[in-house]
């Protein structure tokens, strides 16, 4: 480099004494010459010529200590690193390819570009580049000189920034023996709010002093390594956005995080760098840098002054590679109704092939827009500018997830705000209802079996027995529906199937083994065999729907079998011999034997499933048409009213969709329960009941694998009430449902038949004990109110509603109403309610 | 040309004088007012029937930069663009400011340094005419139409009457614009401009007054085989968050056909790839179908885009609520039209009754809300026992057609279901939704011809098909393609199964028909019923369906308590005979009972006669269980 400040000499303490003039560099350097990036290359070249701004700009550099900002560091150590890093001479203009270059100590380690932030930025670096001239006479003015401290058009002060980067990482991060250094912008946030500010928005500036601060760091402590190439800072999860939508022209240049799936990926382009010339006449050689995708050739040599001489030399050149990326919104981030937007990509160098089609990925990267080239030949041009992201990190999400648990990936973000509705939630008491009835409202009681549902949503705790030989132990809890036609079965599971983020819905009727599996198929692009994923893979982390089990062959059912269990999949097709995790919940829904329930068969024979399979259920429960008045008349209600409600009625009674799947994700992220002392002697006494009561004739018998499946139902349950530890209500509640899925206590133990006149009138005992205390607290409500003899029906609602701790749903008021006209206590006219006195 | 409608040929003009006027107040918000500009001007009576429609004129009529119309259906979302709201002139002579906005080409040098270029973001839409939109929606729309625009916009020099111009003719057209004569010239630098204009003059001659099929080397990607009409790149600028795909559309907006969007799209292979070596990463076919040739796909800058929730011309464009006038006179008549339409509909069904009344209720069923996954309001009609005799099914189709604004024919022959493409897939190498048989417009009725099953296999595509078609009968839902993943799009979609037996797909209601007819006069028969009633009787009755479709509907308190009783009484009998999914049906038709009559409240009679009507579809049903015995 011919500006003495970036030569390892010119790095002496002594410096400060011998400052460099403005006039004694200025007139070496053509003004219209760009500087170079590649300072450490200069040995075999000819001098660079230096920028402008690096010349106006270097006198500055002693006037920098009295002119910070920041107090002088008191380390001597520091002084005058930070003179000279703090001016600007490398990074003079943010056009200039900027390098993270220290020039201390690293003689053997070859800096490398860095086109992901080298790329052309447009309108504000030629006014810089016309700027100078005008400033060079006024070097002394304290106007200018306060400028120069920061990068042209930012306010990045390299010298603070990068100390501060410095202290954060010394905060933060060890010595790394990586030539990438990743950052968390999350940590730079919480380090110096300014300094990630400045990150985020001047991107471009910033990370190549953070580059330059890791460098000077490394080299520092470990002055004799050498590495590949300098160490290059990625920054990640920059917060600004998360989501491909949102983007906008305000987030050109700047940082951005988004995540999406990659879709298509393009060969590697070899991009040119820097054009090698060599003269055809006298063999001097020149090189040329790219300028914005255009090599400006040169016409004359410099050294025999013949012109048109220079002809290019491709393999002296310099290209670095690059691939186009696209990739495409995430499902779950889109708005219903719209087709995914799609965002393309630049990767560069090692980030080249990092990520396959069909990945997930979160990107870090510069949101660029590029306008259409005018065209010489024309004087329009279109008015649309081309964007692209350039990445600087990406980080798959499900990189992990065929073989282990990716925490990182099931992290879904939550706000502070949302976490307290979510734990405010939890606090109630009554959550456990709440949740239930929020689960397919339009689908009518089932009570039992939205709770079951919604165990199986939560999921047991997992448990990690390989080191005893066991292997893992199943976590999620698998429910059969069986019962007669036209109970809705479909639509509940329909329902799940729309509710959990990974959920796959077949039907047994369409499905095969392989199906369900995987298979092996040629792919239509690469003609390689490629082995495809079936329902149950697809569905890992997420339920598997299957309706119509019964319709089912029973070799299809049989690969059933290990999934249920072990959670994993066995391949071995075509030369593919592999084992795949599915470890999946599975709802499913089949018909009894003969398509209606008989009741005088017993359950066993009623659903005619293989023992080996029926026992790997969880819970098994039986949907049967109660046929009584009084549930005839609720189900009447219920459905007219679908008829004829609006949407806000509904939608103030129950639990938004989107509260109850953030619910779900935070309980199965961060709730763990264990077990505790009385809920294990409480499991221990109900298995023993239970073999008891299954070795009655036509009973589903009790298995150990029926131990195992209290025991998950039990921290489900737990874990939506948020709670670290299980209790004795968790058993209890996991016992009652088991019994009640199969409708023991409706089964005549001598025959084995189930009695339908004895089920339960379609209501369950804790829901008939609620409508009496609703009743009494509406009752407390009207007595407080004294002598009102008539009173508006939605007042009262509403009333009742700020009082209770309890969701009150509009049903639960009514049949409260109807309880207390029953008594003779009031009638109810219309939209009136009047006192009996 | 009177000046009152230069809002119509020149919009442009209007938005630049109001940018011009706003330069010297920053927050002045031209760009709401100009927008305000133009809707208050379509509001005032009749005007928006003076906009030339893109459905009706061939696009080489038009006026280009001209305000037109466009019934459109979306058909897929591109991604957002960015560009030069505001820009600098590079001519420093002429250094001013320009507004980009509403446009796709700049007219000058761009100073891509100034600091004055203010970046803005619209979104693109890919717009095909409504699918399956039937021949008279076309005629009457075109009718009312054309009239008025010969008279009022003379310059598009566009009257139907017109049949055939020679090339000669065109050129000599001195009203024609600047732009459209040098469109021709411009051309020749690029191979596909020139094909395109090439086969536009072509179409000139041979089929002036429709646009044709599109040329085989750009598909425009219409849902339904054998479309045609004018696709059509539509940029949103302002709320695009509240479009979706497949919504209905009525757009206002400047027609933009600049052959430089065309010749752009071609240099970049031949010279400028070197240049820039990312501009040539995006593939032939994505090109192709982003930026297809103006003169195939022209692009349309909407000033104001209403949803359409009808495409039916003969009702009046304001909705029901503001035009409360037509709706009382027309609920009173609905009663009597209803009678007729039966009377009309009874000898189609073979002198079948019941099955008329059963098909009025299908052709006014619209799913109204849903509920978590449940649609309500949807009413599938299988219609088993047709003929399979002289194309009844194809005869039946016809009338429906004649009836409904838009429809769709679907023959589920063995080649049908192997090889027709129903579920719109996306083509990642295009970036685009490749579009599919059931990507269809709300109230489309679907007609599904079982007669034409025959013996075979189904393949892998055949099996896919006839799930989607399941899924989109039980759930109203068709579960898109995007490759690696699937995503569901609801759907409101009249199906309508004509079948032998039982058909193999699911319905919620099926009906047997009663012939009247003895088999050996079948033929006969069938060749004298009369497809073609009078028009105007014809227009009631589309009037008469359209209508009761988008009324409101409401069960009172009391009504709910007695249907409630009326299933506990039911039950309590025979528990076996009703279920839930039966009252479900039965809540249904009630709904439909009393709107085709006119009532919007459920009454005690309308919920008695569906009852009535319910109990003998099912004991016909019962009736044929026993006949057939292979039902289950």
């Amino acid at each position: 480099m011919s500006s003495p400040t970036s030569t390892p000499g010119g790095r002496k303490r002594g410096r400060n004494t011998n400052p460099s003039t403005p006039s004694s560099e200025g007139p070496t350097s053509p003004p219209s010459q760009r500087r170079r990036g590649q300072d450490s290359s200069t040995g075999d070249l000819m001098p660079m010529p230096t920028s402008p701004a690096t010349d106006m700009l270097s006198p500055a550099a002693p006037q920098d200590n009295s002119l910070l900002s920041s107090p002088r560091p008191s380390g001597t150590n520091l002084l005058p690193n930070e003179v000279d890093m703090s001016s600007p001479l490398m990074y003079g203009t943010p056009s200039s390819r900027v390098e993270g270059t220290p020039r201390s100590g690293v003689r053997g380690t070859p800096a490398r570009q860095r086109p992901d932030l080298g790329s052309v930025r447009k309108a504000p670096q030629v006014d810089l580049q016309s700027e100078p001239p005008s400033a060079d006479g006024a070097v002394t003015s304290e106007s200018n000189t306060g400028q120069r401290l920061v990068i042209w058009g930012t306010d990045v002060n390299v010298g603070t920034c990068k100390e501060k980067f410095q202290r954060k990482v010394m905060v933060f991060i060890s010595v790394v023996g990586d030539p990438v250094l990743n950052v968390n912008c999350l940590h730079v946030q919480s380090f110096d709010a300014e300094l990630y500010r400045q990150l985020i928005c001047y991107p471009q500036e910033v990370i190549p002093t953070f580059d330059m601060a890791v460098n000077e760091l490394f080299f520092e402590r470990f002055p004799d390594s050498i590495l590949e190439f300098q160490i290059q800072v990625r920054p990640y999860n920059a917060l600004k956005t998360r989501n491909m939508r949102n983007l906008n022209p305000e987030d050109i240049d700047q940082l951005i995080t988004i995540s999406g799936m990659v879709i298509r990926t393009s060969q590697l382009i070899p991009e040119m760098q820097e054009a090698f010339f060599q003269c055809q006449v006298c063999a001097f050689s020149t090189r040329v840098e790219v300028d914005r995708g255009r090599i400006a050739e040169p016409s004359v040599c410099r050294n025999c002054n013949t012109t048109h001489s220079l002809a290019i030399v491709h393999n002296r050149s310099v290209f670095s590679d690059k691939q186009m990326v696209k990739i495409q919104e995430s499902p779950e981030d889109m708005p219903a109704g719209q087709t995914p937007h799609t965002t393309i990509v630049y990767a560069h160098n090692d980030l080249v092939d990092k990520v396959q089609p069909g990945d997930r990925i979160n990107i870090t990267g510069v949101y660029r827009a590029v306008p259409m080239r005018a065209n010489p030949r024309q004087s329009n041009v279109k008015s649309v500018y081309k964007t692209h992201i350039d990445a600087i990190h990406f980080h798959k999400t499900d990189e992990k997830r065929l073989h282990g648990l990716d925490e990182d990936a099931e992290q879904k973000l939550f706000t502070e705000d949302r976490v307290q509705t979510l734990k405010e939630l939890a606090a109630k008491p009554d959550v456990y209802e709440r949740l239930s009835s929020a689960l397919a409202p339009s689908i009518y009681e089932h009570e039992d079996i939205k709770k079951g549902i919604l165990l199986q949503l939560f999921g047991g705790a997992r448990k990690d027995f390989s080191q005893t030989g066991r292997g893992n132990f199943r976590a999620d809890v698998n429910i059969l529906l069986c019962g007669d036609p036209g109970t809705s079965k479909s639509q509940l599971l329909q329902y799940v199937y729309n509710l959990v983020p990974r959920g796959q819905y077949t039907s047994g009727k369409g499905s095969s083994a392989v199906g369900l599996t995987a298979y092996v198929m040629r792919d239509p692009e690469t003609r390689q065999l490629v082995l495809q994923t079936g329902a149950l893979v697809l569905s890992d982390n997420g339920i598997c729907c299957i309706d119509e089990f019964d319709k089912m062959s029973d070799s299809t059912r049989s690969v059933l079998h290990e999934v249920m269990e072990q959670q994993t999949l066995s391949i071995a097709k075509a030369g593919i011999i592999c084992q795949l995790n599915a470890r999946t919940s599975v709802l499913a829904a089949a018909n009894p034997i003969e398509s209606q329930w008989n009741p005088k068969k017993t359950t066993i024979e009623n659903i005619q499933l293989p023992h080996t399979l029926l026992s790997r259920f969880d819970l098994i429960f039986l949907m049967l048409d109660p046929q009584d008045e009084a549930y005839d008349r609720r189900l009447a209600h219920h459905l007219v009213s679908l008829y004829y409600q609006s949407e806000e009625q509904i939608e103030e009674e129950f639990l938004d969709m989107a509260v109850l799947r953030d619910y779900i994700a935070y309980a199965r992220t961060y709730i763990n329960p264990r077990l505790s002392e009385e809920a294990s002697q409480a499991l221990i006494e109900a298995y023993v009941d239970m073999r008891k009561i299954g070795s009655g004739r036509g009973m589903v018998s009790a298995y150990p694998r029926q131990l195992e499946s209290l025991i998950r139902l039990a921290e489900a349950h737990a874990k939506v009430r948020f709670s670290e530890k299980v209790e004795t209500i968790d058993v209890e509640e996991a016992k009652r449902l088991h019994r009640e899925a199969l409708k023991q206590s409706a089964t005549d133990p001598r025959t084995g038949f189930v009695d339908i006149s004895i089920l339960t009138t379609g209501m369950s005992a804790t829901a008939r004990k609620r409508k009496e205390e609703v009743a009494q607290a509406l009752k407390k409500l009207i007595q407080a109110k004294g002598k009102t003899p008539a009173m508006k029906y939605q007042q009262l609602l509403e009333d009742l509603r700020g009082q209770s701790e309890n969701a009150i749903t509009k049903e639960l008021f009514d049949e409260a109403l109807r309880a207390l006209a029953d008594e003779d206590y009031l009638t109810v006219t219309g939209k009136t309610v009047r006192l009996l006195a | 040309m009177p000046s009152t409608h230069d809002w119509i040929n020149n919009p442009l003009g209007v938005v630049e004088g109001m940018f011009a006027a706003s330069q010297n107040n920053p927050n002045s918000g031209w760009e709401a007012k100009a927008v305000e500009f133009f809707k208050d001007h379509l509001k005032e009576k009749d005007a928006h029937t003076w906009v030339p429609s893109l459905n009706d004129v061939p696009l080489h009529y038009l006026k280009p930069n001209s305000l037109v119309k466009f019934r459109c259906l979306i058909q897929d979302m591109f991604d957002p663009e960015f560009y030069m709201g505001v820009y600098e002139a590079v001519d420093p002579s002429t250094k001013v400011l320009r507004c980009g906005k509403y446009k796709d080409v700049t007219e000058c040098g761009v100073d891509f340094d100034s600091r004055n270029t203010v970046t803005a973001e619209r979104q693109t839409f890919y717009c095909v005419p409504i699918p399956g939109e039937n021949p008279w929606v076309k005629e009457i729309s075109s009718s009312c139409l054309g009239f008025v625009q010969a008279r009022v916009v003379p310059s598009t020099s566009y009257a139907p009457t017109r049949q055939k111009r020679s090339y000669e003719e065109d050129d000599d057209m001195d009203d024609m614009d600047t732009q459209m004569q040098r469109e021709p010239h411009t051309g020749p630098q690029s191979p596909t401009e020139q094909h395109g204009n090439g086969d536009c003059k072509r179409r000139e001659t041979e089929a002036p007054s429709s646009q044709t099929a599109p040329a085989s080397h750009l598909d425009l990607n219409f849902p339904l085989p054998g479309e045609k009409g004018p696709s059509c790149l539509v940029k949103v600028y302002e709320d695009w968050d509240g479009f979706k795909l497949n919504d209905t559309l009525e757009v206002f907006g400047i027609l933009s056909v600049s052959p430089a969007l065309s010749a752009l799209a071609d240099k970049k292979d031949a010279s400028s790839s070197l240049l820039d070596p990312t501009e040539c990463m995006e593939t032939a076919e994505e090109q192709r179908v982003h930026s297809p040739p103006a003169s195939l796909v022209p692009r349309l800058h909407v000033l104001y885009a209403k949803p359409l929730p009808h495409n039916n011309p003969l009702l009046p464009s304001a909705t029901l609520e503001d035009n409360s006038a037509f709706l009382s006179s027309t609920l009173s008549e609905m009663a009597s039209v209803r009678a007729e339409l039966l009377t009309f509909l009874t000898p189609i069904l073979l002198g079948d009754a019941l099955a008329a009344e059963y098909l009025i209720l299908h052709l006014i069923s619209n799913v109204y809300s849903r509920r978590d996954v449940l649609p309500l309001g949807k009413f599938t009609l299988n219609l088993s026992g047709c003929p399979t005799v002289a194309s009844y099914t194809e005869r039946f189709y016809q009338i429906i057609q004649q009836l409904v604004p838009s429809s769709y024919y679907l023959g589920m022959s063995l080649q049908n279901m192997n090889q027709m493409r129903f579920v719109p897939k996306k083509d990642y190498s295009a970036n685009r939704l490749v579009s599919g048989a059931l990507q269809l417009a709300r109230n489309t009725s679907l007609f599904l011809d079982e007669t034409q099953l025959e013996q075979g296999q189904l393949d892998t595509a055949g099996v896919r098909n006839v799930t989607a078609l399941g899924n989109l009968i039980t759930w109203q839902k068709v579960d898109y393609d995007f490759n690696y993943h699937q995503m569901e799009f609801p759907c409101n979609i009249n199906v309508l199964i004509a079948s032998e037996g039982r058909s193999l797909l699911p319905s919620d209601c099926q009906i047997h028909l009663q012939s009247q007819i003895t088999p050996p006069h079948m033929e006969e028969y069938l060749s004298s019923i009369h497809v073609h009633p009078q028009a105007s009787q014809l227009n009631k009755f589309r009037m008469y369906l359209s209508v009761a479709r988008l009324l409101n509907y409401s069960i009172s308190d009391e009504v709910t308590k007695s249907v409630e009783d009326d299933f506990v009484d039911m039950r309590k009998d025979d528990p076996q005979s009703i279920s839930a999914e039966d009252l479900h049906r039965m809540l249904v038709v009630a709904r439909l009972l009393s709107l085709s009559l006119g009532q919007t409240s459920l009454s005690r009679d309308s919920w008695l006669r569906a009852k009535h009507i319910e109990l003998l579809r099912r004991s016909r049903m019962e009736q044929h269980t026993c006949v057939n015995g292979n039902e289950p």
